[in-house]
């Protein structure tokens, strides 16, 4: 049984596309068959940085308005075998996307895939709420910041009360949560949150902490994702897609203190 | 010459609810009265101005006392008010007040006696149990009843109820208590962190922080004499 998961936040710039991008790259490097739908209609971004914009044909609208077939309008992934995308319509505007044509499409692609994932938009709006309608797991992207932890808490709610598995009283949606752009010593200054106090007010499993870095706007900007990369930032998406596929790995990148032998033999 | 025509409505009959002085009498002694009458008016000899007037009569009711209704229509008069009826009174009061070309007015009703007949007592509402967290921007209401939260209360969250609050986790988010207005109603927290906090409409915020000594605490809170009282364990 495919599943779908929703990556989410409720605030913007906190790291969605870029975590769907990798997120859904390190499923299909493990051999799932994955496919990634950007829902930010309008305003589409996960194109690019999959690197994949100048392949954009037909979009998921087009599909919905059956002025495109799925197979059409699906762009095979050029860094890995078993991801495709389907992208927002950039010209188009949120109002375009409905129930029906989401759920009629998500059911298609549940036939032959084993993950999809859904690109959330910022916001509570219309798009957020298709992004998230039919998903049996969620990753909420959160920063260490009290902003990000509040939109986060936001959408939290909005999913417990709105989503299909709520309105239909069936178990509710898998929660995960994953902290972005932290930086232990940072934390460790206070001068941003820390991973407990994180934890503490959203009181959703920990999936993963992927640490602030530098590699993630150069993988942004040259559109191949930090995940074929060789980086920390690397590493803790590996982690997440482990430990969501049930593996137990333990938890790195949250400590800002490097032993000297830690620094010599590398992080196991 | 024009023809019968149907003719339009000399008049309209409607209720109206007009103000009206009520001079409430305490005793039947007519001197006492003219001279208290002139001595309360003499600062504002127009106060009364062919003003209508009903003499209150629910004091000496239960008396035998007798009165000269012409003899205070006249009194009255001379001060701008014109007498035009009783209200309450004895059997007695109300024949000689017709007599002397007054009207009748009901006795206002007690404030005390009930209208409606007591419903018969209602089963207590179970409380609204809640298991998972309230979270920023959820609102929950407990209509008539108790709230009983078992996970945490977020910021921007609001819990409400008309009866008690009860949160067995960290209460961060707003909390009010008896919001019909049950000034009995009480907050019992595990540990205070809220943003704001309220009972009966009477309400506390925590722009600077909450106080040291109740921050983090489980606590209860009530209200003292319109005064919010948190109160540590």
């Amino acid at each position: 049984m495919s599943k779908i998961i929703v990556v989410t936040s409720g605030k913007g710039g906190v790291g969605k596309t870029t975590t769907s991008a990798n997120f859904s790259s390190g499923l299909a490097l493990r051999g799932q068959k994955t496919v990634v739908i950007d829902f930010d209609v309008g305003l589409r971004n996960l194109d690019l940085i999959m690197g994949c914009e100048r392949r954009v044909v037909y979009d998921i609208i087009d599909v919905i308005n059956g002025e495109a077939t799925l197979h059409q309008a699906l762009i095979k992934d050029k860094n890995c075998e078993h991801l495709y995308i389907l992208a927002a319509s950039q010209t188009r505007d949120k109002d375009a996307l409905n129930l029906e044509g989401v759920e009629r499409i998500l059911n298609e692609l549940r036939e032959s895939f084993d993950y999809i994932i859904c690109d959330s938009p910022a916001g509570i709006e219309s798009g957020a709420f298709m992004a998230m309608y039919f998903a049996d797991h969620a990753l909420v992207v959160t920063n260490p910041e009290v902003s990000s932890v509040r939109d986060s808490d936001r959408i939290l709610g909005i999913m417990a009360a709105k989503s299909k598995r709520a309105v239909e009283g069936r178990a509710p949606i898998e929660e995960h949560l994953l902290i972005t752009r932290y930086n232990p010593k940072r934390a460790e200054a206070e001068e941003m949150l820390k991973v407990e106090d994180i934890e503490d007010m959203l009181r959703i499993p920990l999936i993963g902490v992927i640490p602030e870095s530098e590699s993630v706007l150069f993988a942004s900007n040259s559109g191949i994702p930090a995940i074929h990369q060789k980086s920390d930032v690397a590493e803790a998406y590996k982690d997440v897609v482990s430990r969501f596929i049930g593996e137990a790995v333990p938890m790195r990148f949250v400590s800002g203190k490097v032993g000297f032998l830690k620094r010599l033999f590398g992080d196991r | 010459m024009t023809t019968m025509t149907l003719a339009e409505p000399a008049f309209k009959i409607k209720i109206a609810n007009l103000p009206l002085w009520v001079i409430h009498v305490h005793n039947n002694n007519m001197a006492q009265i003219k001279r208290q009458l002139a001595s309360r008016l003499s600062q504002t000899p127009d106060f009364f101005s062919h003003t209508p007037v009903v003499l209150g009569l629910s004091a000496v009711a239960n008396s035998q006392t007798k009165f000269d209704f012409t003899a205070l229509t006249t009194l009255m008069w001379e001060h701008g008010m014109r007498l035009i009826g009783v209200q309450g009174g004895s059997t007695e009061h109300q024949a000689a007040a017709t007599q002397a070309g007054l009207s009748l007015f009901p006795d206002a009703p007690l404030r005390n006696s009930p209208v409606f007949p007591d419903p018969t007592p209602a089963q207590p509402l179970p409380p609204l149990v809640i298991d998972k967290p309230v979270r920023a921007g959820q609102k929950i209401y407990a209509e008539n009843t108790d709230l009983v939260v078992l996970a945490i209360v977020n910021a921007g969250a609001e819990l409400i109820a008309d009866g008690d609050i009860h949160v067995y986790a960290p209460l961060r988010g707003r909390a009010m208590a008896g919001a019909q207005g049950n000034q009995s109603a009480r907050i019992f927290v595990q540990s205070l962190e809220a943003e704001l906090l309220s009972i009966a409409g009477c309400f506390q915020m925590f722009e600077e922080g909450i106080p040291q000594d109740v921050r983090n605490h489980p606590v209860q809170v009530y209200l003292d004499e319109a005064r919010l009282v948190i109160q540590s364990y």
